[in-house]
């Protein structure tokens, strides 16, 4: 462990700040608040998959007993949504529903129930539209897109980039593998079920309690659609049980609950059931996907092209963020002297898609490190030696001009390598039983705000006085991932005390300064970055008034175990506590900020937003499987991950949040589908959620879960917080991948789909016995109609990061490509 | 007769309950369709109970009945009488936690924290029955608790260190996997 | 938050008292013990009793009684069932099943007879009752079309019981009361293959009891096909029960199988495959072709019939290894995600 000796908080397995919280029942999620004379919302969802309202009756359960408010579509004039881009959403449906399970009305009432019942009055006239089911039927003319900005069909966005001349590269290498894969939707299945309470301030104010991960966007939304200012609205997240990426949309029942309560003047709550968290989705997108990949005969990349096609759901979310990186981290891991990709949205009727853990980026993880088992296989090179020999240099920039700093993922490699006894397991294995391999890349934070600012991503504000007590306050927003934990931590390490002297006031509109939220593994980094600040600060202020005291020189003074002390003789010192008194008596009133921004984007190119990041983890895993051939059913024998984390700030936590990340992966692997159902089409046009209930959408138990073997690679990154990257989402990345290719080791089929269910595994190894290609999976990618890259040159061939389709520009590049083919 | 009337005539009013929770004889009046899950949080305010689904498919809500593993979202509350309820609010006593809590909070068995009571409480059942238990022996007995955080492991270290503990009488030596 | 819908609530003490208010309310009363399957049933409007009658206080419906076989009160819970050894050593294949229904939590409240009963399940019904709505319903509750095959004119949810199929393979018999009277039927009897009217059980009965047989000479045994390794209810399971001679010939067997129709299964032409046989490969083979006959999966629970069609033989190769004396301890870990016990 590098340095963590002259730490005395960092790098300690400790006990969480809120475990013991947690671990007696105490911690207050958004369903736990009682609040006096509170009332209850249930929404009124509609059963058809497209269609016009027509006419909405609420009278009778307006006047059933107990109702006290009935809101419809007609309540909420305004749009939101998350993305400035996509303000495609109401509260409340008012002209048209998407999907079933869109929500139309709204009924507050004295208890849930009461609510329900007067839910069953309400009399809905729809005119049914044609159902969109699949991405095929979205990618054909329509009179009646679900969108009104769809680039035309249900085309929610089509991108296009080429950083070099790809097809010139594929043409240079020796081999080009064409592959295409497909990736099934998940959802995020957070235990907690969405909650929120809004409560009006006699004043006019509105405060809402929520389940969120975002209260920064929460607010930005409320106050549009309420049309308040938004100095007048306070959004309290709760701790979140459980996000994963599933709470970072601002959603119709927060703001519905909000508006409710500034009508009534009562406290509203409501709590979503299972089947209605099923429907705020903003899951893991389905995504059919195409890798062209050009190979040299000694294993070197010469250049790949990536088309993806994402099943977008009804509204526009975050899908214009995850087309963006189903595509613009690939180039991460290994070397790639041209990379260039096509990435296209649709919209269908279904729950909308968006960011689940990884956001976007294991679609494309998923296909690239199956293909990379294939060449391995043509080239009869060990996977692993393989994926050596191309990794990716740290301090370099990638063909698409993202800056990496630290790069551990060599030494990830060689360490799962060692401890999964690679070498002696793949293809050395009996038949049944195999190994897999597969490395990914994921970034500590985005490097861009999801709407255009100038502004801090996160603000760290500490207050101190004469009590000794510090109490930090940000906006960031405890997810279960331990950003209260961070917060205090890095507090505590910096000001020499112990974590149980600091109080956290954590995701407070009111109260906090604005972090962006509990999304694209940012806290650790940015307000982590931002603490430091805010705590080095405080330290200066005392250690100056102490300095003075003590008569001898500030860089004298140290903070350790609770004391500030002259370095050369600890016992001529004070308590912190004193310490502190003194700066008060010396500066008055006490308090420090730090804020925290990230480093912009290299390149100037349109969309050079998306990708870039302070600094990007690295991981490698290895699975076990044994794969039973008279059934197909696979069992994961062992997981052996190494992840490149920067620093383990708290290694229980770090270990959880990779553990976690392995579960979830092997989740996604084999069983979890978040998909819908078309009935017969000549007797019905519905489109039902196929499994929305925590039986039928299968996740992991303790039975199904295997043993994880944790290496932790540790190389301070200088943009993290005393080193440290991102270990929430990157850890998942390889795992599907990894089982793929441990499938293929052991019983030589390819499954080049998710979820890898027995059923096709049984399938492919009927194809092997009866000589045809042992693969499951999509035979050819659809016919889209793409618009003209943005064409940017590559550093290494002169580019500066600046996009040109001019045609001088153009045949620069072409004479640059001519000069190398003509040098090699 | 309107809408309304229909469906609320002839309908049972509010029953009285006396129930035994962590110890306590607790007297209260309840809506009669509510489950046990229900009155704990909503009349009791006992929220340390949790939901996950109150369908019996999540193991979030497990109390103790009769030192019994339940679901208390599948137990109508007037069938509660009678019996010894147990809930994570109880389970420290005197204010000193429960070596299972203890080893959950060093060895990282509660991440956002939501399945915890229910993961606890069936980990209670589990050692207050078989004070030993190994590794399969806890898998089976924690099998119908769903966590999305922690990817069940440190889960199983910590009750092999507060199994450990309760049987050394000590501090726990440390619950790492091998 | 989920919610029951209001009921009126019974709790009669003796079975008398309980089969006199079934008899006085009529269909609109249902029996509740352990509610493990009703209760989440009224919280998705699949079933809305007025009245619920809790079988909770009638101590002798939990009873164990030795005579020449065994008689098991249907309300004992299924853990309480688990702790009792002799079932596990005479009659394992209803320990195994009961070991392998859902979770620790369920087995702890659900009971035997409420297993038997178990409302047949299927993808199209077991859902809420705004998602029911948006398929306009379906035959087996409140709606025309059977949504798994749209041309059947009976419905096709699934027999889902995991002791059931064990029960039949054991022989068992049950004992249902009602206001008028008693009876015993032949558990194998007992069900319909009918998803809608799937047991003979009439609305003003009490399963009271399970008469098995004494088990002297049989082996049994219970395989689960099932995604995870709790949880889940089968998508398949294979009851196998047979008596050998002591040359390892076959005198008697049943076959079973579960979750394939909406009632369990009897293979009867394999078991008379099976008797004067030794239990070798080809025979295994054999039977598990012919018993396969019996089952018609669709698609209305997890994973895809033929798959699920295709590992039927197989799952019968497994229980007849097993009973064949076969070690099958890593096999039903890995492909059955069994625990070890």
């Amino acid at each position: 462990m590098t340095g963590a000796n002259r730490f005395s908080v960092i790098g300690k397995r400790r006990v969480r700040v809120d475990a013991l919280s947690k671990i007696t029942g105490q911690t207050q999620f958004a369903d736990d608040i009682v609040l006096p004379r509170m009332l209850f919302c249930k929404l009124l969802r509609s059963s058809l998959p497209h269609a016009e309202i027509e006419s909405v009756d609420v009278s009778a359960a307006r006047d059933y007993p107990g109702v006290y408010l009935v809101l419809t579509g007609q309540d909420f004039p305004v749009e939101y949504g998350i993305l400035p881009v996509s303000q495609d959403e109401r509260p409340l449906c008012r002209d048209k529903v998407l999907f079933v399970g869109d929500p139309v009305a709204a009924v507050i009432a004295r208890d849930e129930q009461t609510a329900g019942e007067a839910l069953g009055l309400i009399d809905i006239r729809y005119r049914p539209l044609p159902t969109i089911a699949t991405v095929r039927e979205a990618l054909l003319p329509t009179d009646t897109p679900l969108q009104e900005y769809a680039e035309e069909a249900n085309i929610h966005r089509r991108l296009a980039y080429s950083f070099g001349d790809v097809e010139a590269a594929l043409k240079e290498a020796d081999y080009v593998f064409d592959d295409t894969f497909f990736y099934e939707g998940s959802t995020h299945l957070a235990l907690e079920q969405h909650a929120a309470v809004g409560v009006a301030d006699p004043d006019g104010r509105v405060t809402l309690w929520s389940s969120t991960q975002c209260p920064h966007y929460v607010h930005r939304a409320m106050a549009k659609t309420l049309e308040m200012p938004a100095a007048h609205i306070r959004v309290i997240a709760c701790p979140n049980g459980g996000g994963f990426g599933g709470k970072t949309d601002p959603f119709n029942h927060e703001i519905v609950v909000a508006k409710a309560s500034l009508m009534l003047g009562r406290p509203v709550k409501i709590c979503l059931t299972r089947e209605e968290v099923f429907y705020c989705h903003r899951g893991r997108h389905p995504v059919t996907m195409r890798l062209r990949t050009g190979v040299t005969r000694d294993g070197k990349l010469t250049g790949m092209h990536l088309q993806t096609l994402l099943d977008g759901g009804a509204y526009g979310s975050y899908g214009v963020a995850s087309t963006f990186y189903t595509a613009v981290l690939q180039p991460l891991t290994y070397h790639l002297p041209r990379y260039s990709y096509q990435a296209c949205r649709v919209f269908t009727n279904k729950p909308p898609c968006g960011p689940k853990r990884g956001h976007g980026t294991p679609q494309p993880r998923f296909g690239q490190e199956i293909q990379l088992d294939k060449i391995a296989e043509k080239l009869q090179l060990d996977p692993a030696e393989f994926r050596l020999g191309i990794v990716e240099k740290p301090n370099t920039l990638t063909a698409n001009y993202l800056k990496i700093g630290t790069n551990g993922l060599k030494q990830c490699i060689e360490r799962v390598v060692t401890r999964s006894d690679w070498k002696n397991k793949h293809r050395k294995l009996p038949t049944g039983q195999g190994v897999g391999l597969a490395c990914s890349a994921y970034m500590t934070g985005a490097g861009t705000a999801i709407y255009w600012n100038k502004m801090p991503h996160s603000g760290v504000q500490i207050k101190l006085d004469r009590s000794g007590l510090i109490t930090v306050y940000c906006g960031a927003t405890e997810a279960g991932q331990g950003s209260d934990d961070v917060l205090v931590g890095l507090v505590a390490e910096v000001l020499g005390i112990e974590p149980i002297d600091i109080k956290c006031v954590t995701g407070d509109t009111d109260l906090t300064p604005v972090d962006l939220g509990s999304y694209s593994s940012r806290v650790t980094l940015m307000m982590g970055n931002a603490a430091i600040q805010a705590a080095g600060r405080a330290r200066d202020l005392i250690a100056g008034a102490v300095a003075e005291r003590l008569e001898i020189p500030v860089d004298h003074l140290g903070f350790a175990e609770g004391r500030v002390f002259d370095v050369g003789d600890p016992s001529t010192g004070m308590t912190f506590c004193e310490a502190v008194i003194c700066a008060e008596e010396k500066h008055g009133t006490l308090v420090s900020t730090g804020s925290y921004a990230p480093p912009k984007a290299v390149a100037k190119f349109p969309g050079a937003g998306v990708g870039p990041s302070p600094t990007y983890s690295f991981s490698a895993a290895v699975v076990e499987v044994e794969v039973d051939t008279e059934t197909g059913i696979i069992e994961i024998s062992c997981v052996t991950i190494a992840h490149d984390i920067g620093r383990a700030l708290n290694p229980v936590l770090a270990e959880g949040q990779i553990i976690g990340s392995v579960y979830m992966g092997i989740g996604e692997a084999l069983m979890e589908e978040h998909t819908t159902r078309r009935l017969a089409p000549r007797l019905s046009d519905a489109l039902v959620h196929r499994n929305p209930s925590m039986l039928d959408y299968k996740s992991l138990t303790m039975h199904d879960m295997p043993q994880v073997h944790v290496e932790i690679i540790e190389n301070p990154d200088p943009n993290g917080p005393f080193g440290a990257k991102e270990a929430g989402q990157g850890p998942l990345l390889p795992i599907m991948p990894a089982i793929a290719n441990a499938v293929y080791d052991a019983v030589g089929v390819r499954i080049d789909e998710l979820p890898i269910t027995p059923e096709k595994v049984l399938k492919a190894l009927n194809l092997k016995a009866s000589g045809r290609e042992p693969r499951i999976g999509p035979k050819r990618f659809p016919e889209i109609d793409w618009p003209e890259s943005v064409f940017v040159l590559p550093p290494w061939e002169g580019g500066d990061g600046t996009a040109s389709n001019k045609p001088e520009r153009k045949r620069a590049a072409k004479m640059h490509n001519m000069d190398k083919v003509a040098t090699s | 007769m309107t809408e309304a009337n229909k469906i609320t005539r002839n309908r049972p009013g509010n029953v009285h309950l006396s129930l035994n929770v962590n110890g306590e004889n607790l007297q209260v009046s309840v809506a009669p369709y509510k489950t046990l899950l229900e009155v704990l949080r909503e009349d009791l305010v006992l929220t340390g109970t949790k939901h996950g689904c109150e369908l019996g498919e999540c193991g979030t809500c497990t109390v103790l009945v009769n030192g019994q593993a339940v679901l208390s979202c599948l137990l109508l509350a007037l069938e509660c009488e009678d019996v010894e309820i147990e809930t994570i609010e109880g389970m420290a006593k005197d204010r000193k936690l429960h070596p299972l809590q203890q080893a959950f909070a060093e060895h990282g068995g509660s991440q956002c924290g939501y399945c915890t009571g229910g993961m606890l409480m069936s980990a209670k059942a589990l050692l207050d029955s078989q004070p030993q238990p190994d590794g399969a022996q806890i898998r089976e007995a924690l099998s119908g608790n769903l966590c999305r955080c922690t990817g069940y492991q440190q889960i199983i270290d910590s009750v092999k260190a507060a199994a450990a503990t309760m049987r050394d009488g000590a501090t726990s030596p440390g619950g790492d996997t091998p | 938050m989920m919610r029951l819908p209001y009921f009126r609530f019974h709790a009669p003490e003796t079975l008398e008292e309980a089969t006199r208010i079934l008899a006085g309310e009529g269909p609109d009363a249902m029996i509740l013990a352990g509610g493990t399957d009703l209760l989440p049933n009224m919280k998705r409007g699949q079933q809305t009793p007025k009245h619920l009658v809790a079988l909770r206080h009638i101590r002798p419906l939990r009873d164990i009684r030795n005579g020449a076989g065994l008689t098991i009160g249907a309300g004992l819970s299924l853990t309480a069932l688990l702790g009792h050894q002799p079932i596990q050593q005479n009659y394992t294949a209803l320990w195994q099943a009961a070991k392998l229904v859902a979770t620790p939590q369920l087995r702890n409240m659900a009971t035997l007879g409420g297993n038997i009963c178990l409302d047949t399940r299927c993808n199209f019904y077991n859902q809420g009752e705004e998602w029911r709505k948006a398929i306009n319903y379906c035959l087996k509750k409140d709606g025309e079309i059977c949504w798994v095959a749209t041309s059947s004119k009976t419905c096709l949810a699934v027999s889902s019981t995991d002791t059931a199929p064990a029960l039949i393979a054991l022989g068992a018999k049950i004992r249902l009361v009602s206001a008028q009277g008693e009876r015993v039927v032949d558990l194998k009897d007992f069900h319909n293959n009918d998803g809608v009217n799937y047991m003979g059980r009439r609305a003003d009965e009490i399963l009271t009891e399970v008469i098995l047989k004494p088990a002297s000479g049989w082996k049994s045994t219970y395989w689960k096909l099932r995604r995870r390794g709790s949880f889940d209810f089968p998508i398949l399971s294979v009851a196998a029960a047979v008596k050998l001679s002591d040359g390892g010939t076959v005198e008697d067997a049943c076959i079973v199988l579960g979750a394939v129709a909406s009632k369990p299964m009897v293979s009867t032409k394999a078991a008379e495959f099976l008797i004067g046989k030794t239990i070798d490969d080809p025979v295994i083979e054999e039977a598990g072709r012919i018993a396969t006959r019996v089952a018609r999966p669709v698609d209305n629970t997890d994973l895809a019939p033929p798959w699920r069609k295709k590992v039927i033989p197989v799952f019968i190769s497994y229980a007849l290894r097993e009973l064949r004396g076969d070690d099958v301890t890593a096999l039903r870990q890995r492909v059955a995600h069994q625990a070890r016990n």
